[in-house]
């Protein structure tokens, strides 16, 4: 099948889904599309081109602001203020990226890592130093449900149809980029930069594009928390926050779309759900882990992980697949 | 035709999807009860710094205010319910009070959000709480942005707002050292900017020497107190969290400057400093700091002694602080609030109550809320620590349009062992 294709009918399998989720299931939903869409970005980046960024956190709220700002200035019907703040969040994202692939071509490996965990740490003196609204951040608008829709979805659904809608136009592209001809040649600068430059690939260039491709995804990550939220806030694009998308890509298994899908949904439920276990204990022990226990179980998790399965989630499952008896011969197409 | 027979099914998947989703359960209005409120119990909730950077002055708050609703539960409840407060912890992180707060109305179907705390925090739910029709009630925090009946109907502040605390402090200095050299240090926030503010309406914006500012996120405040060292500064209006006030202090203590403190009641709670600079120096080093409260904190008073005794009963006798009597003083406002919401509260019946006006709760001056102004607190009350003591001094300010009066304290007795029925 086709990638747009299989997208769309993806997209439209996810919002019949939301009808049965409750609201704040389809919030949590809307959380997981925005993580999806920047961890996809960082899994191709890093599978692809073994370009680590610990920084995905700033691309999503360079994203965030562009589409708050652009959004709430747009005086006009919703869908053009959605769309002129997407665009605001590609194009801020996008320029971004480029900033730091241009960096990227002349780094590697701990130094290029380092300097986005720098940019992650700026964050918060940027929003105070730049007109970003300091700690209290951007007011992003509130798209209410249209009309037509009010009386058979709540609010949450809504936005989790726009959040949905959002993470596959940021992610189609991605997954078409990475089987076409600048997939090929990400892997082969990954592979050997001097044979990929032998064969007249730039290695510069492609890092450089690489970036943009992976900031892009990110930033309009951004503008789906945005939209779900109506609020870009510094203080939701951590340091904790930006390694829990590595975390994402990681477990998910690094270079893969559906993996990326798998992490995302781990990265938002699993707090959630340490949470209500936390609720479960004594008053007393549960407020001293209160906030504590969800990084601790990452961390013991993502050790085991690694050990048990390098490949990730989707390495695993693809191996499950691989051990059952097969009907018909495998599709070539591994973007899956 | 192998692939025409799959779009065939995935077609039928998804159009039994739809029909499950059509049936299940995110359709809005399709319930006639109030949320929250069942025959015995009512059900609340709220934000809280539990953990992250503000922990450390007010996680105490929400664990205060559940021993206070303990109490009035172990005594009837209010009409017969008991009152469930489920604190949420958000870190002081507006991202997670989103979830929090999200959480709270749509699973835990909360009746109304009591006290969520912060401006940066609480200004990421306003919006959201407002489409959902939910009761924001008592916000803890002094920013103005709470006070908008014309925009925000359901929500109400609770603490009196920065620009009246600065102003008062600012009054009270000028009676009593006309010609001192008066100084600000403010966060950088609404915070900082509304002392800043309520000072300049006292002194005029040219009279004030040397204003300062600082984040959150800053290490230590050298630079700052040395600046206003230099100008010379003698009475340095702060408008700094607890945390911030010990620092300035212990700062130009080192530096051995002693000028006159003068804080707002965010950050000058004397148990809480105590903390930070250490039993011993506190006394020394806070003496004669000047500050301003509305809440009931004389320590013989009757409020207090109630307070103190709930604290013992319901709240495992954790450290007695300001924070004990600002939580434990919600509780009470709230439990008024819903007593005066009827036999069967309503959403609206509870706004209806606090507009009203007929709520007294329990501060040293009567609280202003009406259906136009949903402030609480007009004016404060100055107090001093005085070798280790923090009290009230005979004087009092309310502040409208930018005029300072001064009015007689007018504490509300305690009735009915603090149980509202």
């Amino acid at each position: 099948m086709k990638t747009p294709l299989r997208a769309l009918l993806l997209t439209a399998l996810a919002i019949a889904a939301t009808f049965g989720l409750d609201p704040f299931r389809n919030y949590q939903l809307a959380t997981t599309a925005a993580c999806f869409a920047a961890v996809a970005g960082l899994t191709v980046l890093v599978g692809l081109t073994g370009q680590l960024s610990l920084g995905h956190a700033v691309l999503m709220a360079a994203g965030g602001y562009g589409f708050a700002f652009t959004a709430s200035a747009v005086d006009g019907p919703w869908p053009l203020a959605l769309l002129a703040g997407l665009a605001a969040a590609v194009i801020v994202s996008g320029l971004l990226g480029l900033l730091l692939g241009m960096a990227a071509a002349r780094l590697r490996g701990p130094y290029l890592a380092g300097l986005t965990l720098a940019l992650v740490i700026a964050l918060p003196s940027a929003a105070n130093a730049l007109p970003l609204g300091g700690d209290q951040g951007a007011r992003a608008p509130f798209f209410a449900v249209p009309e037509a829709l009010s009386a058979l979805i709540a609010v949450e659904q809504w936005h989790a149809w726009l959040a949905i809608a959002i993470s596959a136009l940021a992610v189609t592209p991605l997954v078409m980029l990475r089987s076409g001809r600048a997939g090929l040649r990400m892997r082969a600068v990954l592979d050997d930069e001097t044979a990929a430059k032998l064969s007249g690939v730039d290695p510069g260039l492609v890092k450089a594009g690489a970036f943009v491709a992976s900031a892009v995804p990110a930033g309009l990550g951004g503008a789906i928390l945005a939209v779900a939220t109506q609020q870009v806030t510094p203080g939701g694009y951590g340091l904790a926050f930006s390694l829990l998308l590595v975390v994402a890509a990681v477990v998910g298994g690094l270079g893969s779309i559906g993996g990326a899908l798998i992490g995302s949904v781990l990265v938002v439920v699993l707090p959630w759900v340490v949470d209500q276990l936390v609720g479960a204990l004594p008053a007393d022990l549960g407020q001293r882990l209160n906030g504590n226990l969800a990084v601790l179980l990452f961390g013991a998790g993502l050790i085991a992980m690694t050990l048990a399965w390098p490949g990730g989630v989707a390495r695993l499952l693809d191996r499950l697949r691989a051990a059952r008896p097969k009907r018909r011969a495998p599709a070539a197409d591994t973007g899956r | 035709m192998r692939d025409s027979k799959r779009h065939m099914r995935t077609a039928a998947a998804l159009a039994a999807a739809a029909a499950l989703g059509l049936t299940a359960c995110s359709t809005p209005g399709d319930d006639d009860s109030v949320p929250g409120v069942t025959d015995d119990t009512v059900v609340i909730g709220t934000h809280q710094p539990l953990t992250g950077p503000a922990a450390a002055g007010y996680s105490t708050i929400s664990a205060a205010t559940a021993a206070y609703f303990a109490y009035v539960n172990d005594n009837g409840g209010i009409h017969g319910r008991s009152i469930e407060y489920v604190i949420k912890d958000d870190g002081y992180d507006p991202a997670s009070t989103q979830t929090a707060v999200r959480e709270l109305v749509t699973e835990e179907k909360v009746f109304a959000i009591v006290n969520g705390l912060g401006t940066p925090t609480h200004s990421a739910v306003l919006d959201y709480l407002d489409q959902q029709g939910v009761p924001d009630l008592f916000v803890s925090s002094g920013s103005l942005t709470w006070n908008q009946p014309a925009v925000y109907e359901n929500t109400f502040a609770f603490n009196a707002d920065y620009v009246t605390e600065g102003a008062a402090l600012a009054q009270y200095a000028v009676e009593q050292e006309p010609d001192a050299k008066i100084c600000v240090l403010g966060q950088d926030d609404d915070y900082g900017e509304g002392i800043l503010e309520g000072v300049e309406t006292v002194v005029g914006s040219n009279a004030i020497t040397d204003v300062q500012s600082y984040t959150t996120s800053a290490e230590d405040l050298t630079a700052q107190i040395g600046a206003m060292m230099q100008a010379e500064c003698e009475v340095n209006v702060l408008g700094t969290i607890n945390g911030f006030t010990a620092m300035a202090v212990g700062t130009a203590a080192q530096m051995e400057w002693f000028p006159r403190w003068y804080v707002s009641s965010s950050g000058a709670d004397y148990p809480t400093l105590a903390g930070y600079l250490g039993e011993d120096l506190a006394p020394v080093l806070l003496q004669g700091l000047v500050s301003v409260n509305y809440l009931p904190f004389s320590p013989d008073g009757e409020w207090v002694a109630l307070f103190e005794r709930i604290n013992e009963e319901y709240n495992d006798g954790a450290p007695f602080t300001g924070n004990t009597v600002f939580g434990m003083s919600v509780g009470y406002l709230f439990a008024e609030a819903l007593a005066a919401a009827g036999e069967d509260p309503t959403r609206e019946s509870l706004v209806a109550a606090v507009e009203s006006g007929d709520l007294v709760g329990n501060g040293i001056l009567p609280l202003s809320y009406s259906a136009d102004d949903h402030a609480a607190y007009r004016g404060v009350g100055i107090t001093i620590v005085n070798e280790g003591v923090q009290d009230y001094v005979d004087a009092a300010y309310t502040v409208a349009a930018g005029q300072v009066t001064a009015v007689e304290p007018d504490p509300v007795p305690l009735e009915n062992e603090g149980i509202p029925g």
